[in-house]
């Protein structure tokens, strides 16, 4: 869910775009990571664990740990919590290592 | 392949500190930052600082990052580079970089590594579940994006992270059900306790999380009660409802660059985990590898900045730039240190220091 009104702050957000969740329409603002974008929409499952199909969801927000990585625009272990959002970009679940042949496959 | 004269890792308050500095004094600066701002944590803190006037007290931690950043701005002699992380330090004093997904070779004369940290995990089941946010990371949702996390988080962690972040969650209208804290006593600061507990959220202390509950997202949490010797109490497990469980039990310093340059590290529990062993003018065992803030030992925003006065003054002196004003702004800044490490807050980060120095 979006905060609209803050004690503090004011979100100026950017252009409203629409990114693509499991090729499902989501509303998304630019400036904004696809983890905002995201967890604005409920969307906290990001991808499958490697062993054990665990769910993983966002933990650190600043790169650091590697729990949020998903498949942007056909691209597999893309960290969307500093992946800024781009119109019409498509943004998958990982399941596991995602599929590594992503940049050998046809264009 | 490039050659520079100083160079600052990291865009936070203390490596903004660092290359205003050294920059006043004359040295040419670059600043590296691996995000697409600069401002590090800063930029989620709406909080006022305390400390002294010094440190910008009684000013939001985001407003005295625009206003760093502004004066690093205006400097001719600094040159400020986002969208450009720092990969590697290698043997013959070279830094790798990614810039906007192009790959670069620098040479400093003097570098100053002001990393910061990265938030600590906790040990319980179900840990792993999607719903477990480190604190940081629902400060930078609320407070940088304006999106909600969740409608109820429970809160691991009484210092002042974790009173902080608590609060900010209020002021957002998210509920907070509790904050628990394993040890005896409220770490943070009571000013922060006091507004909480008015506002008739409990804080917990000798309480922690057992498991997560949940198969696709965090549903509840089971939580324990702890004895002196900070074991579990069997038979004293209550559940909680919330829809999300946020960890402020503490960060670890980012040190990965001091490790590769050799740097002699020390495991100090005090200051965070392993930190690299430096002397008062903030230099590591290595020649001409400074370090400032978080990176150095975990403490308040304020020492980082302070911090990094002092390592970008050492790092340009070094250079041979700052003339006579130097001992005495070395003194001043040393002074700050001191002052915001006295009483009994800071009995921890002294204890950490004179290991450091022994």
């Amino acid at each position: 869910m979006r905060l609209e009104e803050h004690p503090i702050l004011k979100f100026n957000r950017g252009k409203k775009v629409t990114i693509f969740f499991d090729g499902k329409p989501v509303d998304a603002y630019e400036g904004e990571t696809v983890a905002a974008a995201l967890h604005a929409a409920d969307v906290y499952h990001l991808s499958d664990s490697h062993e054990k199909h665990r769910p993983r969801g966002l933990f650190c927000a600043i790169g650091q740990c590697s729990s949020c990585m998903m498949v942007v625009n056909g691209r597999p272990n893309v960290k969307i919590c500093i992946t800024k959002v781009q119109d019409g970009m498509t943004i998958e679940t990982q399941i596991g290592k995602g599929d590594l042949g992503w940049n050998t496959k046809k264009s | 392949m490039e050659h520079k004269e100083i160079v600052v890792v990291g865009g936070g308050p203390a490596g903004l500190c660092a290359a205003l500095q050294a920059a006043r004094m004359g040295a040419q600066v670059t600043l590296l930052e691996g995000d697409d701002r600069l401002g590090g944590q800063l930029v989620k803190q709406t909080h006022m600082f305390f400390g002294s006037q010094k440190q910008h007290a009684g000013t939001r931690g985001i407003d005295i990052a625009s206003m760093l950043v502004k004066q690093l701005e205006e400097m001719p002699n600094v040159e400020i580079r986002t969208n450009a992380m720092v990969l590697g330090r290698y043997e013959d004093g070279a830094l790798t970089v990614e810039e906007n997904d192009d790959f670069k070779v620098i040479y400093p004369k003097k570098s100053i590594f002001a990393t910061g940290a990265s938030e600590k995990m906790l040990m319980f089941a179900n840990n792993d579940l999607p719903g477990v946010f480190g604190a940081g990371a629902v400060q930078t949702l609320m407070n940088v994006y304006g999106v909600m996390p969740a409608k109820r988080v429970l809160m691991i962690g009484a210092g002042n992270i974790g009173l902080i972040v608590s609060y900010q969650l209020m002021q957002a209208g998210v509920e907070v059900a509790a904050i628990l804290d394993a040890g005896p006593r409220i770490g943070g600061y009571l000013v922060h306790a006091a507004k909480i507990r008015r506002a008739g959220v409990p804080i917990m202390t000798r309480h922690s999380i057992k498991e997560a509950l949940g198969t696709d997202k965090v549903t509840g949490a089971v939580i324990v009660q702890f004895d002196e010797k900070w074991q579990p109490i069997p038979g004293t497990e209550q559940t909680v409802e919330c829809d999300a469980i946020c960890l402020a039990v503490g960060l670890s310093p980012f040190a990965d660059l001091f490790w590769q340059a050799g740097c002699e590290m020390k495991f100090i529990p005090e200051l965070g985990g392993h930190v690299a062993a430096r002397g008062l003018d903030m230099q590591t065992s290595v020649e001409g590898i400074y370090v400032a803030g978080d990176v150095g030992g975990i403490e308040e925003a304020s020492s980082a900045m302070v911090e990094g006065y002092l390592a970008g003054l050492n790092a340009a002196a070094s250079l041979g730039y700052g003339g006579e004003q130097v001992e005495q702004q070395r003194h001043e800044f040393e002074t700050q240190l001191n002052d915001l490490r006295s009483g009994p807050v800071g009995e921890k980060i002294r204890s950490g220091l004179a290991k450091l120095q022994a």
